[in-house]
């Protein structure tokens, strides 16, 4: 190493030098000191205790593992591709040259700027059974006996997905910022083609812009596997453990039950199933994803 | 990208404006029930204008609430014996008898129906409305004055009731939440601009032994769900005894974040060679190269930083959940939730003024840095 390559090594340390801390402290520790709690019985209270593998033999025997698994699963299963369709009709409506878009674009925005408790609130407030507003919309409408939302088994969970599409401004916004950089040169060679709307649709807009459904639905994966807050505050994972999702049960494992052990276990299970669903993606990604412009 | 036309144009416009409306419903319907008594948050259907209304009472106006229509004609009569003495109640007819009132009685653990003497005060006609007085505010004590009326000598005008946000401040240490919030949220930005742009600096415009692997890890790090590193975290404050202090909740963003050291490190790339060459050549050192040229250079992208950073931090729920134990060191979202499931859903009027004044400030801070919020966005969507 040269006089000059030494120096700047130690440079490039020092200013790092907060993160390379911070990686070590807030992340590559708690990472592998939770990967041996997941072996370990372990409550907070005394140091953890080896066990082997029984945190996860118990979890494929744990009736709730396997509810709070389905619930989350039925959640991304749902949320992505509504997700999906609403946000890309939505971000497409606004890239028509329409006038006032800025002030579509902000309304569409804000609802994902709400804190996540006043949002729950608020939707709570809506969904209620007896005052709610979208109950009374509904019998206005004509259906005379609407479901109590939150606290009804079969229709707690399309509350909660409900809820997250009124969120999903953020997404719009970045489906609407790619659809802005589709080249108007190719919709016009098209349109000289006499193509359909579907067919520029199909084969241009969707292939253009293919690099940000793809980061949308990995991010969206992600985010849902993970939903937590709306859960814990609208319904505490009831009626009957319906809306109990995985972060959900996780959380009441670690911090009400204090099994620390076993919650590790189910973080491990969590981070192997985000892995391998996003290693899908990017496999069906690389044949389908279009990057231009290298 | 559609297809264009009039008849296509209007479709479009119509679509845009339905879904507006619903995505905006929401938020007007928290601030019509914050304004409303807790009455009239209770009424099928929904009302969306919050109201008072006024009957006249001795040649005076006098503000009060409705209460139920009586089906049956009635008398309002003052009980003259029994354990009710004293007190006015509404009878109907059917339940009168020679000047005597049938009522319910509780004697001990039972309820008893007696006949009791009255003194008949006015005759109540079916279709009548109890009218009950109001009160500026819900928490005085006194009896309020009541009686039934017909429908039509009960004047409205509509009327804000403001006083719910002041009754908020008065059931929960609103400003307490408020002051830790902004303590978490300043601190926490100060810290995560700051080190985040250092560290950017470091891996962009320094070229060193290692820090390709380091920056790999720094991404790699990105994909880890935050519920792998929770138990032991909560470990490592609890042995710092930061456990039910805000600590855990600013301190590490004085040590950056993956994310915002990447998007950093990609505005930093931008900037041309030749000005920091040139600096250098004048005899600044890496610091002030970093501090006098990069970061000047650099606002959009450490304003996108300091917002988005400011607004997780006034949004998080599970952090606050998990290390604040101490009521006094609550955020507003902890201590919004925990008023919510103290008073299981029944003040909606005092929740919703509660949720207004904590979305608000977001809402404020939307307006003034709209453009930092959308190109923030698109930002991380499309520099993946």
């Amino acid at each position: 190493m040269t006089k000059g390559e030494k120096k700047d090594l130690l440079k490039g340390i020092l200013f790092t030098s907060p993160w390379l801390v911070g990686l070590s402290i807030f992340v590559i520790y708690p990472v592998v000191a939770s990967f041996y709690y997941s072996f370990c019985y372990y409550s907070v209270l005394q140091p953890p205790r080896f066990i082997g593998l029984l945190n996860y033999r118990d979890l494929f025997t744990d009736p709730i593992f396997w509810k709070s698994l389905w619930n989350t699963a039925y959640f991304v299963i749902f949320m992505i591709p509504l997700g999906f369709v609403t946000s890309l009709s939505l971000a497409m409506l606004l890239n028509t040259k329409v006038r006032g878009m800025a002030f579509y674009r902000m309304i569409f925005f804000i609802p994902s700027l709400v804190p996540m408790v006043a949002g729950s609130l608020l939707w709570m407030w809506i969904f209620n059974g007896e005052y709610g507003l979208l109950n009374s919309f509904l019998v206005k409408i004509g259906i005379p006996n609407p479901p109590n939302w939150l606290m009804d088994v079969n229709f707690a969970k399309p509350a909660i997905i409900i809820m997250s599409l009124w969120g999903l401004g953020q997404t719009i916004v970045i489906y609407l910022a790619g659809l802005q950089d589709v080249p108007v040169t190719l919709i016009e060679a098209a349109d000289l083609d006499g193509a359909s709307w579907f067919d520029k649709l199909w084969n241009i807009t969707i292939p253009m812009i293919s690099p940000v459904i793809y980061f949308n639905i990995i991010m969206g994966i992600i985010g849902s596997f993970q939903i937590f807050a709306q859960a814990y505050i609208m319904t505490n994972g009831g009626p009957q453990r319906s809306t109990t999702f995985y972060a959900l049960y996780l959380y009441q494992t670690a911090f009400e039950d204090f099994r620390m052990g076993y919650a590790s276990a189910m973080a491990w299970i969590l981070f192997v199933i985000i892995l391998l669903l996003t290693m899908l993606v990017q496999r069906i990604s690389k044949e389908k994803v279009y990057y231009h412009g290298g | 990208m559609m297809p264009q036309g009039k008849g296509i144009r209007f479709f479009t416009y119509l679509a845009l404006t339905a879904c507006s409306v619903v995505f905006a419903l929401p938020f007007v319907w928290v601030m019509v029930t914050s304004l409303k008594p807790v009455e009239q948050t209770m009424t099928i259907p929904p009302t969306w204008v919050p109201k008072t209304y006024y009957i006249q009472v001795a040649g005076k106006k006098l503000e009060v609430k409705k209460g139920v229509v009586t089906q049956e004609a009635g008398v309002i009569a003052v009980v003259k014996d029994g354990p009710k003495r004293g007190e006015r109640v509404f009878v109907a007819d059917s339940q009168l008898k020679d000047g005597k009132a049938l009522l319910q009685v509780q004697v001990a653990d039972r309820i008893e129906e007696n006949y009791y003497a009255v003194d008949i005060e006015k005759k109540v006609q079916p279709g009548w409305v109890q009218v009950i007085e109001k009160f500026s505010t819900q928490y005085e004590k006194v009896e309020p004055y009541w009686t039934f009326v017909p429908p039509q000598e009960v004047t409205e005008k509509v009327k804000f009731w403001f006083t719910n946000y002041l009754d908020v401040f008065a059931k929960i240490p609103f400003l307490n939440y408020a002051k830790n919030t902004l303590i978490v949220c300043i601190l926490g930005v100060i810290g995560m601009t700051f080190s985040s742009a250092l560290v950017a600096y470091g891996f962009s415009r320094i070229t060193w032994k290692g820090r390709d692997f380091i920056f790999t890890l720094t991404l790699a790090s990105m994909m880890i769900p935050f519920a792998v590193v929770m138990v032991p975290l909560y470990g490592v404050f609890k042995n710092f005894g930061w456990i039910g202090t805000l600590k855990p909740l600013w301190f590490p963003c004085f040590f950056g974040g993956a994310f915002n050291i990447f998007l950093l490190k990609q505005f930093f790339m931008t900037i041309p060679r030749d000005l920091t060459d040139a600096a250098r050549v004048d005899g600044c050192n890496e610091f002030e190269i970093f501090w006098r040229i990069i970061l000047p250079l650099s606002r959009p992208a450490l304003s996108v930083v300091a917002l988005f950073h400011f607004m997780y931090a006034w949004n998080d729920f599970m952090g606050p959940l998990i290390y604040l134990t101490n009521k006094d060191t609550y955020t507003l979202s902890l201590g919004l939730q925990v008023f919510q499931s103290q008073h299981g859903g029944t003040e909606w009027h005092l929740l919703m003024a509660a949720s207004a004044m904590v979305l608000l400030p977001i809402l404020i801070l939307f307006f003034f840095a709209q453009k930092t919020f959308i190109q923030g966005v698109a930002l991380t969507g499309l520099k993946e």
